[in-house]
């Protein structure tokens, strides 16, 4: 309780500190810049400075956090990755030369591939079908809230949630995981399924679909709404089927948010690490390489010349995704 | 009516980069004058209001406010109250808090605020709903709100940014008789008015200021601008059914000026020329409203009916003629009973036809 | 044209209509209803054995939890001070210590070598002539022709069918004993302080970006938006390092709790900052005109208009915050310490995941708890959650 009391506290000074660090900043400006009882010529001109002077006021505690936790580490990262263990030695490309010779490294990167296949592609096609089927029955709000339920769920949650699902009792005992019992009643065998390759890869994407089918059927069942009802209209006037109208009608003027998820899945994908760390850590061939990373960044007391060249091939990875981002935006911007 | 002076304009120009959307306004307003700025949309009459108003810089030129110069005094320390087309008003604030606004920011006591807040909704029959949040209102009392709120700051110039556009007909001119009560109540403030539509300018202005294309093109009363119009562009834009406007021939200049028009007839227009006019093809200039049926021999003009628009207390003929390209439109009181196809003939009232020299300017000016 | 009332304005709807009384109707029906069954099937799953019997969940699926189950139990007969002389034969008779009244035996045995020797309702010979009978309500009858001796009564090993058995007692190991209790509000701690103090910061920012004349604006915009996906990762390395100097130069701990605060607010920056923004630059301009006009400075117009009118986008970003927040384990694992005092929820669960990973009744207990407060939020803002996904997603 004692905790809270300070966490509450930390609340209150945080809060206080930005309304003081504003206000004080604001009225100093006052102070500076005085616009009463002065002649309407300086008036003008302090009222100038401080238009000008105060967006950077506002600006302030954004950038330099802003600066601190991302622009700054992106570029101290790329620096380590050309360091030694202990980040002083300056040992060139070694590490990534190390990186494409170590069979873990491109196990990740094979997996990471595979992940960035499936994931994002099957999250949005159910997306897609559960936003197009519940948009037509009169339950369907009910539906979406529980498809949409394990957004809010964390990945360590999630991952026991499904270590549970898939858990394994010796054959001949009773299976309490739901997929062996299902794989039983069909007469199948029983299997330790998070230890057999290639089918535990598949087994934990499933994990970070369902989590993330929720986030694609908001988006696109948005998106569908959003079209004007006259051209679904006109199609059907033209004489087009309910098929028909879906993929040529449909799809094609949601386009730009079937991007939207897609990239902002692929993102997430690129940095999944809670799921591989509870279920496998790794091991029977699941590495990838956020979870790497992480177990390089404190493996023998920490190799970070290692970890921050990871770190920069996941960072290279995501930015096409973030140039098209920025393009986006800026072209929406300018559209206004 | 410019016995002091409220507003002065001197050579306002305004660029966005390297576009020049206003060339260079000069224009004087008296205190107290109601001043409508109206023209077709894109003609820098909004910026004009809002470089007034402190929204816009003022890229050169001078600004005054009552003999001060004010190009560099933020919005607020100017005098100046808006009423925004959208009525612009706080949606979280009740009506009350609305029209308090700004006395709060100006740290006046709270007796004060109180007085002027009721004093003006009473005037604006708004008491009743002194502590209704917006949506709560009607888009009529949403409109009397937003008025209230600049009455309450007592402005030197009351600006009004195209405030009846979002009401919807039979509110327009019931909003818009209101704004005539509230200019004879406050007699010594100077308004300035924004639209497009030109029966708002003609019922509300004293003066009327028509914008085209970042000029001003002329400043009068309205029924200045109505009879005598500076230039074609006025001349089309004042009056509904707009203006027609056919060629014909100078003869001669003088004390009237003859004119020969394309089916050989002659008409002296009592409007005096410079004889370097003459044997220049000329525009003429007729209001709808002022044609009348004539017979062959002595029309001006003629024409088939292609349409008829029968409104009962007139009739609109529009006519296809060989004198202008665009159809002529009649007006003519009562009902007619012509059909599409006729050919009819008409005169005009000699001292209501206008003329226009080759560079549409006025013969009158 | 037929009108469909419900859905009137929904263009799948209506493009769709002529299938409504079509039997592809009960398919989309039945489709949805199974779809929503596998997404809700699993959490269901973990709810319902966390409030099972622990050695019922240990031996059968949780979709049996409503029906019996075959158990095996060991009880224990009266002391022998009970037994009473009768026809010459000293008896001990009574119910089984223990005995689940509601439970029924099937089968007993007197030793661990046979625990199912025999059929409820049969007499087994046991030494020293001596007999045992027991009866499916679990009332058992001893007879031997030499008195029983010791403090203890005989052992009974029976087969029962076993009731379901509901319980809290899993909840109350894990937050007393397991140590959740305690990580509860380890996660209170970082997560309130880590929500709040971004908003203000990246408010002020939004408003800068959105409505003040500043140069370079448009490239913040876009910073703002690469920023948005740059991975976490990249941070790690370079903020520990940064942590441990600071944490070296003052002497004191690099992990602590206004490390993490702060590392989530630097992390939660720039979707708030792209949230935010979007919303209030979409605030129609002249109400802002109309504030500079009444003598508002940018710093009035941010308190007395701005703020109250972002209220939802605040919300939805404060949502986001919690959400991302408590569920988070990468920055707590790196940024906070494993003490009683410091470990949060997530990273309690994968201790648990590791130590007790075969203890469902405590695993799922535990996975309960820490999901109970986003999925309360979840449901009960689920609205703000939704709007903010949309704004925030970049277009």
């Amino acid at each position: 309780m004692e905790q809270l009391t300070y966490s509450l506290l930390a609340v209150l000074l945080g809060v206080s500190g930005c309304v003081f660090y504003f206000f004080g900043s604001n009225w100093l400006l006052g102070v500076i810049f005085p616009i009463n009882h002065v002649s309407n010529e300086k008036m003008a001109q302090n009222i100038r400075r401080a238009a000008s002077i105060r967006p950077w006021l506002f600006l302030g505690p954004a950038l330099f956090f802003l600066g601190l936790y991302l622009v700054y580490p992106v570029f101290d990262s790329v620096l380590l990755s050309l360091h030694g263990r202990n980040g002083e030695d300056f040992v060139g490309l070694a590490n990534y030369q190390w990186l494409f010779n170590d069979n873990e490294f491109l196990e990740s990167l094979k997996n990471n591939v595979m992940w960035l296949l499936i994931v994002p592609a099957l999250s949005t096609f159910f997306g897609l079908i559960i936003a197009a089927l519940t948009d037509r029955i009169r339950w369907g709000n009910i539906a979406k809230s529980l498809i949409f339920m394990p957004m809010a769920i964390s990945f360590i949650g999630a991952s026991i949630i499904w270590k549970f699902v898939y858990d394994y009792r010796a054959e001949g005992s009773d299976q309490i995981g739901l997929l062996n019992a299902v794989v039983e009643y069909f007469g199948g065998t029983p299997q330790a399924w998070i230890t057999i390759p290639f089918w535990n890869d598949i087994l934990l994407m499933v994990i970070l679909i369902w989590i993330q089918t929720g986030f694609a059927m908001v988006i696109l069942s948005a998106a569908l709404r959003g079209i004007p009802e006259e051209t679904v209209e006109a199609a059907v006037l033209d004489g087009a089927n309910g098929i028909q109208i879906f993929f040529k009608i449909l799809i094609p003027q949601i386009w730009g948010s079937i991007a939207v998820v897609w990239t902002t899945i692929t993102i997430l994908v690129l940095k999944v690490f809670d799921i591989v760390l509870a279920m496998t850590n790794g091991q029977w061939d699941t590495q990838v390489l956020a979870n790497m990373m992480f177990d390089w960044m404190f493996r023998g007391g920490g190799d970070f010349g290692r970890g921050a060249a990871i770190a920069v091939i996941i960072m290279i990875a995501v930015i096409p995704v973030m140039v098209w981002n920025v393009r986006q935006a800026n072209a929406q911007m300018e559209g206004r | 009516m410019t016995s002091s002076t409220g507003l002065t304009l001197k050579n306002i120009k305004k660029s966005y980069g390297k576009t020049e959307v206003l060339h260079g306004i000069d224009l004087d307003i008296g205190l107290g004058e109601f001043i409508v700025f109206v023209g077709p949309s894109g003609c820098g009459k909004s910026t004009l209001l809002r470089m007034i108003a402190g929204l816009e810089d003022i890229t050169s030129g001078d600004l005054s406010i009552e003999g001060h110069n004010v190009n560099d005094i933020p919005s607020a320390m100017r005098g100046i109250a808006m009423v925004f087309q959208s009525y612009a008003l706080y949606p979280h604030m009740t009506v009350y808090d609305n029209m308090a606004f700004a006395m709060r920011i100006a740290k006046e006591d709270k007796a004060t605020i109180d007085k002027r807040v009721m004093s003006a909704a009473a005037m604006l029959q708004l008491t009743d709903y002194l502590y209704r949040l917006p949506k709560a209102l009607s888009g009529g009392q949403r409109q009397r709100v937003a008025i209230g709120r600049a009455i309450v700051r007592n402005p030197k110039v009351f600006l009004f940014d195209e405030p009846l556009s979002n009401l919807d007909a039979s509110l327009r001119v019931q909003t818009r008789i209101e704004i005539a009560n509230l200019k004879d109540s406050l007699k010594d403030t100077t308004m300035i008015y924004v639209t497009h539509d030109q029966v708002e300018a003609m019922t509300l202005a004293d003066r009327i200021v028509v914008l085209s294309a970042g000029k001003i093109e002329q400043v009068g009363t309205p029924l200045e601008l109505y009879g005598k119009p500076a230039n074609l562009f006025v001349a089309q834009f004042i009056g509904s059914p707009a203006m027609n406007i056919f060629n014909a021939e100078s003869l001669r200049a003088g004390e009237v000026t003859r004119i020969k028009t394309k089916n050989g007839n002659e008409f002296d227009i009592p409007i005096t020329s410079s004889t370097d006019i003459e044997h220049q093809t000329l525009t003429v200039g007729v209001r709808p409203e002022d044609f009348r049926l004539a017979d062959e021999g002595s029309c001006m003009l003629s024409g088939k009916i292609i349409f008829v628009e029968s409104l009962g207390e007139v009739t609109l003929l529009h006519l296809d003629s060989n004198e202008s390209k665009e159809p002529l439109v009649v007006k003519l009181p009562g009902i007619i009973s012509k059909q599409k196809g006729e050919v009819i003939y008409l005169k005009t009232d000699l001292e209501k036809t206008h003329l226009f020299d080759e560079n549409g300017i006025s013969l009158l000016y | 044209m037929q009108s469909i009332p419900s859905n009137k304005s929904n263009p799948v709807m209506k493009g769709l209509k002529h299938l409504r009384r079509s039997p592809l109707m009960l398919l989309v029906h039945l489709s949805v209803l199974f779809l929503v069954l596998l997404w809700t099937f699993p959490t269901a799953g973990l709810l319902i054995s966390s409030f099972r019997d622990k050695d019922q969940l240990a031996v059968s699926g949780w979709w049996e939890a409503l029906s019996s189950s075959e158990q095996n139990l060991i009880g224990r007969t009266d002391a022998p001070d009970q037994q009473v002389l009768l026809d010459g034969q000293y008896v001990l008779s009574g119910q089984i210590e223990d005995f689940n009244t509601k439970d029924k035996i099937l089968r007993f045995g007197w030793t661990s070598m046979e625990p199912e020797a025999y059929l409820a309702g049969t007499i087994a010979q046991m030494r020293n002539g001596g007999t045992l009978t027991v009866t499916s309500d679990g009332h058992y009858s001893m007879k031997s022709p030499t008195p029983f001796t010791g403090s203890r009564g005989n052992r009974i090993f029976y087969t029962a069918l076993a009731s379901p058995k509901f319980t809290l007692s899993n909840y109350k190991e894990v937050l007393t004993s397991e140590g959740i209790g305690q990580s509860f509000i380890n996660s209170l701690t970082v997560t309130i302080p880590a929500t709040i103090i971004p908003i203000l910061i990246a408010a002020f920012a939004a408003y800068a970006l959105s409505w003040m004349r500043l140069p370079g604006r448009g490239i913040l915009i876009a910073l703002v938006v690469g920023l948005l996906v740059v991975p976490l990762q990249m941070s790690l390395i370079p903020l520990l390092q940064l942590y441990n100097t600071i944490g070296g130069f003052f002497g004191v701990s690099a992990k602590s709790y206004l490390g993490i605060w702060l590392a989530h607010t630097g992390f939660g920056l720039p979707l708030a900052i792209y949230l935010l923004r979007n919303y209030i630059s979409g605030l129609p301009k002249e109400i802002i005109e109309s504030a500079r006009v009444d003598g508002a400075n940018d710093f009035e117009i941010f308190v007395k208009i701005i703020l109250p009118l972002s209220f939802p986008a605040l919300a939805s970003f404060a949502i986001f915050q919690f959400l991302w927040v408590w569920n988070d384990l990468l920055v707590a694992m790196v940024f906070l310490g494993n003490g009683e005092h410091e470990l949060v929820l997530t990273g309690r669960l994968r201790e648990l995941l590791g130590s007790r990973g075969g203890n469902w009744e405590i695993l799922t207990a535990s996975a309960f708890v820490s999901i109970a407060v986003p999925l309360t939020v979840f449901w009960t803002l689920q609205r703000y959650l939704v709007r903010g996904l949309l704004t925030g997603s970049v277009k």
